[in-house]
């Protein structure tokens, strides 16, 4: 049962991989304007409207004043461009009482982002290398429970932490929130991280075991440097999801320590105040900029890491 | 595999049971015991802080008779059926026409994920924006003359969780497609060829050879989707607060209000051990028909 368990997301892995390749297929090349493509290509056309249109919008409207937005409409082209939102949105949005804008979010989800990756990268990528290689009585039992618990809503372990955190004195604090995305980091990445050393030739880890290398040694020298892919594709797993949480940061900081996506959502979501659409889609787009990023540069490999990540939910 | 045959392996194994200690640890005093502590604390009528004041069934019989858990339910339901048909179909239909061998297929496939890299708030935020009936989608169609066009699915509390259902799916349905697209990749071209070859349309050889032959596929995204349905939290949150009133509450808000707002644990308690019963009736019939029938083979 437990070895069976994880087929799930191994599948998804090595279908993602498939994407890749994949030979010829389909029907003889037809003309070019033939009633097909037209079709195909039309309706491909319109779909990607469709998913461009928000982000345009987005990014039109905070170029405007308000003055052009209560006259115009959300689709035309800004015909004075200014960048006053966007520099409003970063240094002097307020939330509540604090009026420094949403640079102090961007700051702390870097400071939440880059220990939280690196830490679960570190705990998962050992762990994983544990039960693929150094298999021992009972690891199978706690890594079925470790992936049940992803598909279980994060809402009924919330409390719990609550308390430990409480209990450690950490409740509140940034360390506080690294730990809890490290917990919740393991079940996929320690995943991917199985899978992908279950598959890397047994002759290696067996060669480096009669070369006399340990533990350690065989992980360091040997496992961790011939899997740097899988190794790029956990970060950037967890850089996408780590930043884009909303719900942990909400439970597990304070308001000084708030994570980006909390504050943009009190920024925008305020009731005091006169409402500057512009300001806001300015601050949208300032948050989904660093997934963004990492997503048009990762490519393909982002498809790699979603597909092994969707069981996060 | 082999490695637990290895002589002495108690010993040898000292290394690799330290480096698990944060998975034993995770799985077992977060997962389990955060669970079970959770469940046992539903039976208590905790308010402020954890108490051990055992009340029976109390606070079930209290959040089923709470008309804001019922429409938190109810909007759950709407939600989770829109989620699961509309985005199962329209990822399917666009991974069938990406997979025809088309040019730019890269540049449509990265149009259609990108929305799946930007977070909830972000996406209820732009949804909240366009689907404001001041100078959204309304505004914009009745500048164009027709003035009695209504389109405001966030502030009219009967079809509110549609506007959410809109924003969830242009945020999901990249993903699907992708998961598809690999499925669809996975089907043997001799299969397309043996169709064609016997005069088969495409479209039956889609519907009664290749969807079939996916089954697995649909599995897997099947069960990616409905535990997503579960948890949708920052969605809503950033999209409606809830509103108007309560009505685009949802399961997930209902438990942080609970243990974080009101002060009453209990019901929180209650609400989330109901989260987990619902996905437990998801995930139990997969595993059985999942890992069940394979170990029969």
């Amino acid at each position: 049962m437990s070895d069976q368990a994880v087929t799930l997301p191994a599948s998804a892995g090595a279908v993602a991989n498939r994407l890749e390749a994949s030979g010829p297929r389909g029907p003889k090349p037809r003309h070019v304007f033939s009633r097909r493509n037209i079709f195909l290509y039309g309706t491909l056309f319109v779909v990607a409207v469709y998913y461009l249109l928000p982000l345009y919008v987005m990014v039109v409207t905070s170029l405007k004043g308000m003055p052009e937005i209560r006259l115009g409409n959300i689709f035309s082209p800004p015909l004075e461009i200014t960048f006053e939102p966007w520099v409003k949105a970063w240094s002097t949005a307020c939330t509540g009482l604090n009026c420094d804008g949403l640079s102090r979010g961007f700051w702390n989800s870097v400071r939440i982002t880059v220990p939280s990756v690196l830490l679960s990268i570190a705990i998962a990528s050992v762990n994983g290398y544990a039960l693929a290689n150094w298999r021992f009585k009972g690891a199978d039992t706690f890594f079925v429970i470790l992936i049940v618990g992803a598909f279980i809503p994060y809402q009924i372990m919330i409390y719990p932490i609550v308390i430990i955190l409480r209990e450690v004195g950490l409740y509140g604090s940034l360390a506080g929130l690294v730990i809890v995305h490290s917990i919740f980091g393991m079940p996929i990445l320690t995943l991917l991280f199985r899978n992908y050393f279950s598959s890397m030739p047994e002759e290696l880890f067996r060669a480096a075991r009669v070369d006399g290398a340990g533990f350690w040694g065989i992980f360091l020298r040997i496992m961790a440097p011939m899997s740097l892919p899988i190794f790029v594709v956990a970060i950037i797993l967890q850089v996408t999801g780590i930043w884009n949480d909303f719900l942990f940061g909400v439970v597990y900081t304070r308001p000084d320590t708030y994570p980006m996506t909390v504050q943009l959502n009190n920024i925008v979501n305020s009731v005091q105040g006169v409402k500057e659409y512009n300001v806001n889609m300015a601050a949208t787009i300032l948050t989904g900029l660093v997934p963004l990023i990492v997503y048009f540069i990762s490519g393909k490999l982002f498809v790699r890491g979603i597909a092994a990540g969707a069981v996060k939910g | 595999m082999s490695k637990s045959e290895r002589p002495n392996p108690l010993f040898r194994n000292l290394n690799a049971k330290i480096a698990s200690i944060p998975m034993i640890l995770t799985a077992s005093v977060i997962f389990v015991g955060g669970t079970v502590w959770t469940v046992f604390y539903s039976f208590t009528n905790s308010k402020l802080l954890p108490r051990l004041n055992f009340v029976g069934l109390d606070q079930y019989y209290r959040l089923w008779a709470t008309p804001r858990w019922l429409i938190s339910i109810e909007n759950l339901l709407i939600y989770g059926a829109i989620s699961l048909v509309f985005s199962l179909v329209i990822g399917f239909l666009l991974a069938a026409l990406l997979d025809q061998k088309i040019r730019f297929e890269d540049t449509f496939r990265t149009i259609f994920l990108y929305p799946f890299a930007l977070s909830f708030i972000v996406t209820g935020l732009v949804w909240q924006w366009l689907l404001n009936p001041d100078f959204g989608i309304q505004h914009v169609v009745r500048d164009l003359g027709w003035t009695s066009f209504t389109f405001d699915p966030l502030y009219n509390s009967s079809i509110v969780i549609y506007g959410i259902s809109i924003a969830a799916l242009w945020q999901g349905t990249g993903l699907i497609m992708c998961l598809m697209l690999a499925g669809l990749r996975g089907i043997d071209e001799d299969i397309w060829k043996a169709a064609r070859v016997d005069g088969i349309p495409m479209w039956k050889t889609y519907l009664f050879i290749v969807i079939p032959m996916m089954r697995p596929v649909f599995i897997t995204t099947l069960v990616i989707i409905a535990s997503g349905i579960v948890k949708v939290y920052d969605l809503v949150v950033a999209q409606t607060s809830g509103g108007p009133g309560i009505a685009s509450e949802v399961p997930a808000k209902y438990v942080y209000d609970y243990m974080f707002f009101a002060q009453n644990l209990g019901q929180g308690f209650a609400a989330s051990t109901m989260m987990l019963l619902s996905v437990v009736i998801v995930i139990v019939p997969w595993a059985y028909l999942e890992f069940g029938g394979k170990k029969r083979v």
